[in-house]
């Protein structure tokens, strides 16, 4: 059969093209022979133009299909140049910058090899500490989101319906449409000396707390903004899980609690490290959140960089004191890679 | 005639029910299996029988009823506290986990110290013929190694019943005869009492004791492999054990039947009709049969190749014949009696 005359079936006109007054036209014009060729011809023309236009798209089809290279290639040229252009050579400025310095008096870069910004970070304790309350505040949030996250993902894919699923999906998902300032200053809501938490302490007759702008105000805050990043991940390691293996488990003796410890925490691990590195390195990079709900003295790395670049206009200080949370980063990821945490990808 | 009748019972279900939402699993269900023996669930998919295994494993609790286990209702223990083990369908090895460890698992649960139990497992290792593997991951071995690390797994543990389902199922046919032949000896040798549950008529008859037919949850029969095949109870039973032809309300099989040239002389106690062979299929072993008889019905027959074909079988297409078997081999269905 005409293959032109099939589609015309098919198309959502058929119905007109069949009424008589175009069967009769056509029949005019093609000397009674119903449909078979100048009707047909003139209802594929939108075919015939999208098979011409697709003509380039097949060929490239057809040559990734012979070559594999080529269609891995043209999937990954835009984000190798953004990859490459932006990223890494963004990168790399700061860690060319961080060795420049600045003249005192025109305030102007100095290009060259130089260690002095590494070595007035040195000198100086109030760096160090700075350093260490980022690293040891960023880790106390990862293992809080990982110890908050188990329940939450455990009863989304395992215990929940799926009504009740979506709607767990969403409550961790609905906070991340919000602004982050909003939801930061919220907390200083909470948090501050007269805030929700202290009149709702006062109410029941408990004495108040005074964490407000303090580095358990950052804790806090941190985990609470940082928590879909670890459900998330764990959760998709969890449902990764065949459930034939905890009733294995079940089944040669052991308990939930010995369950959990020896088979759900080390299969979900990938799934642990991959939200880790979210809420450590998000932690590790943040300024805002330590200026909102921060006290006096509770700088993070990312405000000692923020102000030398905006305040002190001292670049390749800022650049050198930055290089510090990616070689944390890198050492991190290493750690992650021995424990097995890739063998998955 | 069955030495198995007199042990005790060390497994029984007393009237159990069990239903997924609207869909009714288990109708209603009584079992008992002895001591020692090996004990196969069989039926179709969706007929209760995994289900069943599963309620004995602990991994599903009853609607009603009771489970006893060694005269004991366990009903309503977690599964971690019944003395049964399970095989799986997909072996459930820890992938994370050295077969070793994941055959001390079941001991180290059991607060065994380290080193006694991966002695053990080792032993039990060696025991599937897999003693060199035991640092290796699961992943790295091939369907039947799995399946043997997954029975070591189990009867490390030593325990009152072994709970195997389809067992053999993912595994190629090679493969599944000679791990049928070790199930059978692995089950003799130790004594522990195997239930196992499984959809192929072939693997139910070679390797049980005795056999409960399920359909639509509900047993139709229980009873051993030749209880089954030559009394089967039920037109499902006798359909489902083998193939069967239904002339009226008797069952014939089809290796009963002879095909003789059609004026053969009739023995007698024998019954003959004449028909003609409307298709013969050549199975290797055994050729199989079609007939159409001259009263209108139809007879499915099997026939031993014991003596050499060269290129063309002894009937073929529109050969005429007489069907002949002896009077006997006709049952009732539900009866043990013959047809006249």
């Amino acid at each position: 059969m005409d293959p032109a005359r099939v589609w015309e079936r098919d198309a959502p006109t058929s119905k007109l093209v069949e009424s008589p007054c175009r069967a009769s036209l056509s029949q005019t014009r093609t000397n009674g022979v119903w449909a078979s060729g100048p009707v047909g011809v003139e209802g594929a023309k939108p075919l015939a133009f999208f098979l011409t236009m697709s003509a380039p798209l097949r060929a490239l089809s057809s040559l990734s299909w012979r070559r594999g290279w080529v269609g891995v290639l043209s999937l990954l040229a835009l984000p190798a140049v953004w990859f490459g252009g932006l990223y890494l050579a963004a990168i790399g400025a700061m860690f060319l910058t961080s060795f420049w310095t600045v003249d005192d008096f025109s305030g102007d870069l100095i290009p060259g090899f130089s260690l002095v910004n590494f070595r007035a970070l040195l000198a100086d304790p109030t760096y160090a500490h700075i350093a260490e309350r980022t690293i040891g505040i960023a880790a106390a949030v990862t293992l809080t989101d990982i110890v908050l996250a188990w329940p939450v993902a455990f009863a989304m894919v395992r215990l929940a319906g799926p009504r009740l699923r979506a709607g767990m999906m969403a409550a961790v998902l609905i906070p991340l449409w919000s602004s982050y300032l909003a939801r930061v200053y919220a907390w200083r809501l909470i948090l501050s000396h007269d805030g929700v938490l202290n009149w709702a302490l006062a109410e029941v007759g408990l004495p108040g707390l005074h964490i407000g702008y303090s580095n358990w105000a950052m804790w806090i805050v941190f985990s609470y903004l940082w928590l879909p990043f670890m459900i998330l991940p764990v959760a998709a390691a969890v449902e990764r899980i065949p459930p034939s293996l905890l009733e294995a488990s079940a089944d040669l003796g052991a308990h939930g609690l010995s369950t959990f410890r020896r088979v759900m925490l080390p299969m979900a691990l990938p799934g642990m490290v991959a939200g880790a590195i979210s809420t450590f390195s998000l932690t590790l990079g943040d300024y805002v959140t330590p200026m909102l709900v921060g006290g006096e003295g509770s700088d993070f790395i990312g405000n000692v960089v923020y102000s030398n670049v905006g305040v002190t206009n001292n670049i390749p200080f800022a650049a050198a004191y930055a290089v510090l949370p990616l070689c944390v980063m890198a050492g991190f990821l290493l750690v992650a890679r021995k424990l097995g945490a890739f063998d998955a990808l | 005639m069955d030495v198995k009748t007199a042990t005790p019972p060390i497994v029984q279900l007393e009237g159990v029910a069990k239903a997924y939402g609207g869909a009714v699993a288990l109708a209603q269900l009584d079992l008992e299996v002895r001591t020692g023996e090996f004990f196969t669930l069989l039926g179709p998919s969706g007929s209760g029988k995994t289900t069943t295994l599963r309620l004995i494993a602990g991994f599903e609790r009853p609607d009603r009823g009771r489970i006893l286990l060694d005269g004991a209702d366990v009903a309503s223990l977690p599964p971690f506290a019944r003395a049964v083990n399970t095989v799986f369908q997909d072996y459930a090895l820890f992938p994370h986990l050295t077969l070793i460890e994941n055959v001390a698992y079941g001991l180290r649960a059991k607060k065994m110290p380290k080193a006694q139990a991966h002695a053990e497992a080792e032993k039990a290792l060696a025991a599937v013929k897999l003693a060199a593997y035991g640092s290796r991951k699961p992943a790295q071995l091939s369907g039947g190694q799995r399946q043997r690390v997954a029975l070591a797994r189990a009867m490390v543990n030593k325990p009152r019943v072994l709970l195997l389902d389809e067992p053999l199922g993912a595994l190629d046919l090679k493969l599944r005869h000679q791990m049928q032949a070790e199930l059978k000896r692995l089950q003799h040798d130790t004594g522990i009492t195997f239930i196992y549950v499984t959809h192929d008529q072939d693997e139910a008859l070679s390797m049980s004791d005795r056999i409960a037919v399920f359909s639509q949850g509900r047993i139709e029969q229980v009873g051993t492999p030749f209880d089954l095949y030559e009394r089967p109870a039920s037109e499902f039973v006798a359909d489902f054990v083998g193939s069967s032809n239904l002339l009226g309300r008797a069952l014939l099989r089809p290796e009963k039947i002879r095909l003789l040239p059609a004026d053969a002389p009739v023995a007698a106690g024998e019954v003959a009709r004449p028909g003609v062979v409307r298709e013969a299929i050549y199975l290797g072993a055994v050729t199989r049969y079609q007939v159409a008889l001259d009263d209108g019905s139809e007879l499915a027959v099997m026939e031993a190749n014991t003596v050499p074909l060269s290129d063309h079988l002894r009937l073929g297409s529109g050969s005429r014949i007489l069907a002949v078997w002896p009077q006997s081999a006709a049952m009732t269905i539900g009866n043990q009696g013959e047809i006249p």
